[in-house]
């Protein structure tokens, strides 16, 4: 029955799914980690109660998604991350820092936990700056020259800024009075990075190879495509207007920065993923050559045809429940 | 030193101190949600005082258990991918499985478990708690099941040297199975069984006379006394099926050279690979022949058998293996003697007037589950070298092509952060006791949840 079915294809699109709710949900509370600095402790107590229900299932997308390259992509798998080995390691032991300080900051003993939110922060800063560089060295193909390091260094830069930023606009939804009015300051603050970052890896994409630079702009498709970088625009029009008004009374529109960021992502995720279509590896391995055995494929679509829409809907059954401002956590 | 032995030394490191905390999880999970039912149905307030501080050490271990457990989900592809590459079909999916029916499970309700009480019914709640001990337990299964099958592989063909499933029911259900994941389940409920009592005792001995403090010391106790005996003929059972499917890792536990009968149980001996000989033996006579084959004149299989034509070894190193198997058996007469002896001072004496050296013996015990769990890991990972898939791909196979030096990096800042992360551990938690036995952490206000001179923030 699924003989007949475009299995790379399917995975490589639920790979991208878990990705993008990845980025966009573990962004956010990367992000409140990265502003920690500029935060007093009381506020840094209110930033980490906002993201304190949800951190860890957010992290969990991101080991669906290196499972998902794992179990359906085995020789991309290894050929990525071992190209990858240092900014995977620097990123895993951020990612170990920050979700162990979230615990001991609240249960270590109070002279301790200073240092505590130094290695939150830090932590926090490590993914975000891995992860960037990670996307700039996958862009530029997975070759360490000089030109690209550069590169990766840059988007490593901007990505934790446009991290920080969705953290912001989660913080101006979250949040109220002066801790609010300081998150839209922040926002105002990191829309840049968010702005260069897409800049720069639209720019760039195209004049790594000559394929990605046809299906941009050759005629018709650029006709198509062209909604991506308009939508985009108008989106950043709207959030800095909305910003500049923010917050407003009744706390009218405090929603709007954050959800018009995820739809900014959204986009600009799918711009790349038609740019690399149908390579995985980029311009050397397909989707088609890296694919596992359809019979574990089949295995595995099963069950996430069922499981899938369960993860989903509790998702939101706990962002539903933890909805409204933060409130300290308790245990009780 | 090398790539291969350099990765291996991290990967062993990365997972052992990712297992300790599991071992907390899979268990106290059930703990917790045995607190809390009974909680619910007597009203007594020292469950929920229990609860309220047990709730916070599986948070803490929850948190070190999550984040290095995604350092070894990416391990796979860093450092071994002739792994995935080699046996991805049967790994993936098992893997795959495991994070989507047990990660995001117990992920997702952790967060109304611990900061939901308030604004959920009741009844919420506790499903939301009896959901992450289930996905941990989950999470074993699926974890165990791969690990089984890369020891007692089953229901798959190779293709052009890469492994394809045939028969996913032969895979789930591989031979060694049932009994690892029996005796991890158990050695999980042992350790906690432990770490209950023996933290309670320590607070007992701090003078805290709460009420909660001397039901969790019973539970612990109790909890221990019970699992022991299963546990040690689980892993009788665990052995003979060892013996059918990996001679060679029996031989190497019992430190047994020649294939022979009148085989004895050494206590002590310096397994010496040079010489493939045993220094200063002390052994029971015929009692290996007797547990194995039920025989004193039963054959055991020796290590000489696994040695090629061309002189290649292909069984394990013998000391490792034959030492941690002995510390775990050890420990595990240890707890034999201290549980029973503890449940039969508390039928004759009662908690109020436990002998202070059992409680002091007992809170040496904390974490004496954890000693054992890993000794009973590096029995059976290290028992099976050279393979990493039994008869399929060796260890050395899979080793990534990464520089050496490149992985020492890693493996030192791994070790300098575990370590330190050990350290803030144990003290932190040793610092909560301190802190629940001076009583800071319990409320006199009786009335139950939800009324405000109960409520403590999560700290
Ligand atoms: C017997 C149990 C057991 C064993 C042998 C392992 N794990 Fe584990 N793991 C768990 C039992 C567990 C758990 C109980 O489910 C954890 C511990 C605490 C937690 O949050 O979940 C967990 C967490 C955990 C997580 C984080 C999940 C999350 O985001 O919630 C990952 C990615 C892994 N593990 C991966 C691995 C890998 C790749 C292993 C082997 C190489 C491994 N675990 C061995
Ligand atoms: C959780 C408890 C576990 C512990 C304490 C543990 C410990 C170890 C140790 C000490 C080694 C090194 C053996 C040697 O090289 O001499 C090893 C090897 C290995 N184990 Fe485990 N293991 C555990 C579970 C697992 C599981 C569940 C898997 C996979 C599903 C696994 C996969 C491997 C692999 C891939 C190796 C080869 C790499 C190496 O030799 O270091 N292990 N393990
Ligand atoms: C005292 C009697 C015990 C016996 C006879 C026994 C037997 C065994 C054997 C034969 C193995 C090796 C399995 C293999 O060949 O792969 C093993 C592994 C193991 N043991 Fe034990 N064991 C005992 C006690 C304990 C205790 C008290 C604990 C922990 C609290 C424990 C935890 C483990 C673990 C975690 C493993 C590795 C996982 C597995 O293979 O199941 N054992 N045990």
């Amino acid at each position: 029955m699924f003989a007949s079915l475009d299995l790379p294809f399917i995975f490589a699109a639920l790979m991208g799914l878990s990705i993008l709710i990845y980025v966009v949900l573990d962004g956010f509370d990367l992000g409140v980690g990265i502003l920690f600095p500029f935060a007093t402790p009381a506020e840094r107590d209110m930033m980490v109660a906002s993201i304190g229900p949800f951190w860890d299932a957010n992290e969990t997308w991101l080991v669906l998604a290196i499972g998902l390259l794992l179990v359906a992509f085995p020789m991309a798998h290894g050929a990525i991350l071992t190209q990858l080995y240092l900014p995977v390691a620097i990123m895993l032991i951020g990612l170990i820092l920050r979700g162990v300080a979230f615990e001991f900051r609240a249960k270590a003993p109070a002279a301790h936990k200073r240092a505590w939110d130094g290695a939150f922060w830090t932590g926090s800063l490590m993914a975000g700056l891995s992860q960037g560089f990670m996307l700039g060295m996958y862009v530029m193909g997975l070759s360490w020259t000089w030109w690209h390091v550069g590169f990766a260094v840059l988007t490593a830069i901007f990505l934790t800024v446009a991290y920080s930023f969705i953290g912001a606009t989660w913080m101006i939804l979250k949040s109220e009075g002066a801790l609010q009015a300081k998150a839209v300051d922040w926002a105002k603050g990191g829309i840049w990075g968010v702005v260069l970052g897409m800049g720069a890896i639209s720019l760039a994409t195209p004049f790594v190879s000559d394929r990605i630079f046809a299906k941009w702009f050759e005629w018709p498709a650029m006709l198509y495509l062209s909604p991506l970088p308009l939508l985009s625009g108008l989106l950043v029009i709207l959030i800095w207007w909305k910003l500049r008004r923010l917050p407003m009374a009744n706390d009218h529109y405090a929603w709007l920065p954050f959800v018009a960021t995820i739809a900014l992502f959204t986009l600009g995720f799918l711009g790349m993923a038609y740019s690399f279509f149908p390579y995985v590896v980029p311009e050397a391995i397909t989707i088609y050559e890296a694919a596992s055995a359809p019979e574990s494929l089949t295995i595995i679509l099963i069950g996430t045809l069922f499981v899938l829409p369960v993860i989903i809907a509790y998702s939101i059954l706990s962002y539903v429940i933890f909805r409204g401002k933060a409130t300290a956590l308790r245990y009780d | 030193m090398d790539t291969l032995l350099l990765s291996r030394i991290q990967f062993g490191a990365n997972i052992s101190f990712h297992i300790l905390f599991p071992t907390i999880t899979i268990a106290l999970g059930w703990v917790l949600l045995f607190f809390k039912l009974r909680f619910n149905a007597t009203g007594d307030q020292k469950w929920m005082d229990a609860y309220m501080f047990w709730v916070k050490v599986f948070a803490l271990s929850f948190a070190m258990g999550v984040v290095s457990g995604i350092t070894m989900s990416f391990q796979f592809g860093t450092n071994w991918p002739g792994f995935m590459e080699t046996v991805g079909n049967v790994a993936g999916p098992l893997l795959a499985y495991e994070v989507l029916t047990a990660f995001f499970l117990e992920a997702a309700f952790l967060g109304i478990m611990l900061f939901g009480a308030s604004r959920v019914k009741p009844w919420v709640h506790t499903t939301a708690t009896f959901l992450v001990a289930f996905g941990t337990t989950m999470s074993a299964f699926w974890i165990l099941v791969l690990n089984s099958w890369m020891h007692t592989p089953v229901g798959f063909e190779l293709r052009d040297g890469v492994v394809h499933a045939t028969d996913w029911w032969a895979i789930v259900f591989n031979p060694s199975m049932p009994y690892r994941l029996v005796h991890m389940l158990l050695a999980s409920g042992l350790t906690v069984a432990f770490l209950l009592a023996g933290i309670s005792a320590l607070r007992l001995l701090m003078k805290d006379r709460a009420e909660g403090t001397k039901s969790t010391f019973r539970t612990g106790v109790v909890l221990g006394a019970v699992l022991i005996p299963l546990q040690i003929l689980a892993g009788d059972m665990h052995g003979l099926n060892t013996l059918e499917h990996q001679p060679q890792k029996v031989a190497a536990m019992e430190g047994n050279w020649e294939t022979q009968g009148n085989v004895p149980l050494l206590l002590f001996a310096l397994p010496n690979e040079q010489t493939r000989s045993n220094d200063f033996e002390i052994g029971i006579p015929n009692l290996a022949s007797i547990i194995l084959k039920h025989d004193p004149d039963g054959v055991v299989p020796g290590l000489n058998d696994f040695v090629t034509a061309e002189g290649k070894v292909m069984h394990p190193p013998v000391a490792p293996v034959f030492w941690s198997f002995r510390i775990m058996v050890g420990v595990g007469m240890l707890m034999l003697v201290m549980s029973w002896a503890g449940s039969y001072l508390l039928w004759k004496r009662g908690v109020d007037d436990m002998p202070k050296y059992y409680l002091i013996g007992m809170s040496g015990m904390a974490f004496m589950g954890w000693v054992a769990t890993l000794a009973g890991w590096y029995t059976t990972e290290i028992g099976r070298q050279p393979w990493l898939v039994q008869g399929v791909l060796t260890t050395e196979q899979a080793v990534a092509p990464v520089a050496a030096p490149m992985v020492l990096t890693t493996l030192i800042a791994y070790l300098l952060v575990y370590a330190a992360l050990m350290l803030a551990y144990m003290g932190v938690i040793t610092y909560m006791a301190r802190k629940a036995a001076k009583g800071e952490n319990l409320p006199p206000d009786p009335r139950g949840r939800g009324v405000n001179g109960n409520l403590m923030p999560a700290e």
